[in-house]
């Protein structure tokens, strides 16, 4: 039994097949997102989008996230894909799926991505005792309490980000406010 | 295996908490056949209780009172062609009820039909839920674009405005009923479902009553959100037929179309249970801290029992009361093995009750216990499901902008300002 094994059964729980999960979920996640690009008809596309959002929300699952799995799954697989779909729906699938899907420039778009890549790789191998070498034993059952602590802090006191979280809320208000009054003529 | 099967027995935690993959996978066999046969019981009611509304019969000719009717539909869908139209979207008309049906299925992980009567006990329980259940609609929508025709794309249009609409208010009342739950000696709140109701075990009182009438007016538009989530009427206005012919589901025939039936009865189903978990005390008999003398605990685990024996005098009723006609032998004797089975479940029920009522750690003990909890859950989950058909009986149709209307600037107004109330008087009168 390896010590990432050691430290999950210390808080209450044993992962069942955990690398098989992880290289199917991160499997899936690129061969979606490969196709989201690839398709050319663009209702295809958001469903391959949608799978690989939800695979990206068990790769937080695994990582001991439950709140950022639920979060993912709530906002961006049930919500914003949804409009994503209500939209694409309205638009011409017949004539869109003829015109041209890259424009010139993907030679340029693939250079930047290769070399992003490249940085990935490179802050990865140079980097290595950064990061951790095994899974850091977060207590999946406390989690979502851990993330409050820190938005809204503890009884009595500010948390480390509830000045951040709520300047946050105020620029999506004055979004939202945006929004409303330019599609609204007469308030 | 066996070591396996036999150490959680007479447990008192979730099989995923307990570790236990033997006993989840049992739970979760346990659970799906229980929710399809639900799903075809709520099929004949729906087809019986709505005519007994309208002073029609409703299906009488399949089995006694049509009993029978939800099977012999079953075989039609089964044997019925499977037809995908020629224009439509190959791939995804395949994968649309799939879709409807897996999200319908994937909340049931976390219902607690009892404190260790669940599949498991997420940290993220009611969000899971949400989250999941707010996948559903993808079916629908995916569906009504892969027909590749008129009335199923704006069914499809329709519904996810209208899911995404009074989803905003469904989740502002659930947010004011899991401030409650901080409400508590323990400190701080739980989204775990299990959590949530043993919140309210410690309060002692339901949300729906906390803070009166705080708990019951987001109880009430919870209620509303939930029909306008599962299409059903007053609020479907994704299979309206007097405009869409069938909605989403007009291209779909046989098995397919089937699947969403199911899928629809399962969401109903789990949405209720939500209701119930959140306000109305989940798995708790009524008056468990007021009325608590052994006697009483006895009366009501007998309810179970009770409550199979009052079947199993229906169907002698029914039995009795058949028209005394050779044509009806058949039906006579089906009938009378149905009371007999019944009636055998409620003596087996009433074994265990009597057997298990002490309160000590025997394994009658606990399986009685477990039979109440779920016993109760059930009950409740029933009354929704009842008001569903009550609602579909009562009340006409809206139209689609008066739905709008309400869900923004009714619903929504209502559910935020109870969520501020609740928040502050939460931190007033501790």
């Amino acid at each position: 039994m390896n010590p990432a094994m050691n430290s999950a059964v210390n808080a209450g729980m044993v992962p069942v097949a955990t690398p098989w999960f992880f290289y199917m979920l991160a499997g899936l996640a690129v061969l979606s997102g490969a196709l989201v690009i690839t398709r050319r008809n663009a209702v295809h596309s958001a469903l391959a989008l949608i799978v690989t959002l939800i695979s990206v929300a068990g790769l937080y699952l695994m990582l001991y996230a439950p709140f950022v799995f639920a979060v993912q799954l709530f906002v961006y697989a049930g919500g914003i894909m949804l409009l994503f779909l209500f939209v694409i729906m309205l638009v011409n699938v017949e004539r869109s799926s003829k015109e041209r899907r890259f424009n010139r420039m993907w030679p340029v778009g693939f250079a930047a991505a290769c070399s992003l890549m490249a940085l990935f790789m490179f802050a990865f191998l140079k980097g290595k005792a950064l990061f951790p070498d095994r899974r850091i034993p977060l207590p999946e059952a406390s989690n979502t309490q851990q993330i409050a602590a820190l938005l809204y802090g503890e009884a009595g006191g500010m948390g480390s980000y509830t000045f951040a979280f709520e300047i946050a809320s105020l620029l999506l208000l004055a979004a939202i406010l945006g929004a409303v009054i330019m599609t609204k003529k007469k308030l | 295996m066996l070591k396996q099967f036999m150490s959680y027995l007479g447990s008192n935690v979730t099989p995923g908490s307990a570790n236990n993959q033997l006993w989840a996978l049992i739970y979760v066999f346990i659970i799906f056949t229980g929710v399809s046969v639900a799903a075809m019981a709520m099929n004949w009611l729906e087809r019986k209780a709505l005519p007994h509304f309208q002073i029609r019969l409703g299906p009488m000719r399949v089995g006694p009172h049509g009993l029978l009717q939800p099977i012999a539909d079953a075989i039609k869908w089964m044997l019925k062609e499977d037809v995908i139209p020629a224009e439509a979207d190959q791939f995804v008309f395949w994968i649309a009820p799939m879709i409807g049906l897996l999200a319908a299925f994937a909340v049931y992980t976390v219902i607690p039909f009892g404190p260790s009567e669940a599949v498991s006990d997420m940290n993220i329980g009611i969000l899971f839920m949400l989250g999941v259940s707010s996948l559903g609609v993808l079916g629908i929508v995916v569906a009504g674009w892969a027909s590749n025709s008129h009335y199923p794309l704006i069914s499809a249009l329709r519904s996810s405005a209208q899911m995404v609409s009074y989803e905003v208010a469904m989740a502002l009342a659930v947010v004011s009923a899991i401030l409650m739950t901080s409400l508590n000696a323990k400190g701080t709140g739980t989204l775990s479902m299990i959590g949530i109701v043993q919140a309210q075990q410690d309060q002692g009182r339901w949300f729906i009553f906390r803070f009166f009438p705080l708990g019951l007016i987001a109880f009430i538009i919870f209620s509303i959100a939930m029909i306008a989530e599962t299409n059903r009427a007053p609020f479907d206005m994704a299979d309206a037929e007097s405009e869409l012919t069938a909605g989403y589901h007009t291209e779909y025939s046989g098995l397919r179309w089937s699947l969403f039936l199911l899928a629809e009865y399962a969401t109903m189903i789990a949405v209720s249970s939500i209701a119930v978990t959140l306000w109305l005390g989940g798995w708790m008999r009524p008056f468990p801290n007021f009325l608590h003398a052994p006697a009483w605990d006895l009366i009501f685990s007998l309810f179970p029992a009770l409550t199979f024996f009052g079947l199993a005098a229906i169907a002698v009723l029914g039995v009795v009361r058949m028209p005394a006609h050779s044509l009806f032998r058949i039906q006579r004797i089906g009938l009378a093995g149905f009371a007999a089975v019944l009636g055998l479940i409620a003596l087996l029920l009433l074994v265990i009750a009597v057997a298990g009522r002490s309160a000590d750690a025997s394994l009658a003990a606990r399986f009685n216990q477990g039979i109440g909890y779920v016993y109760w859950f059930v009950l409740k989950v029933a009354v929704f499901l009842y008001l569903f058909l009550w609602y579909r009986a009562t009340w006409p149709r809206y139209r689609f902008d008066q739905l709008m209307k309400i869900g923004w600037k009714v619903m929504l107004p209502i559910s935020l300002g109870v969520l501020i109330v609740t928040a502050i008087v939460g931190v007033l009168v501790p």
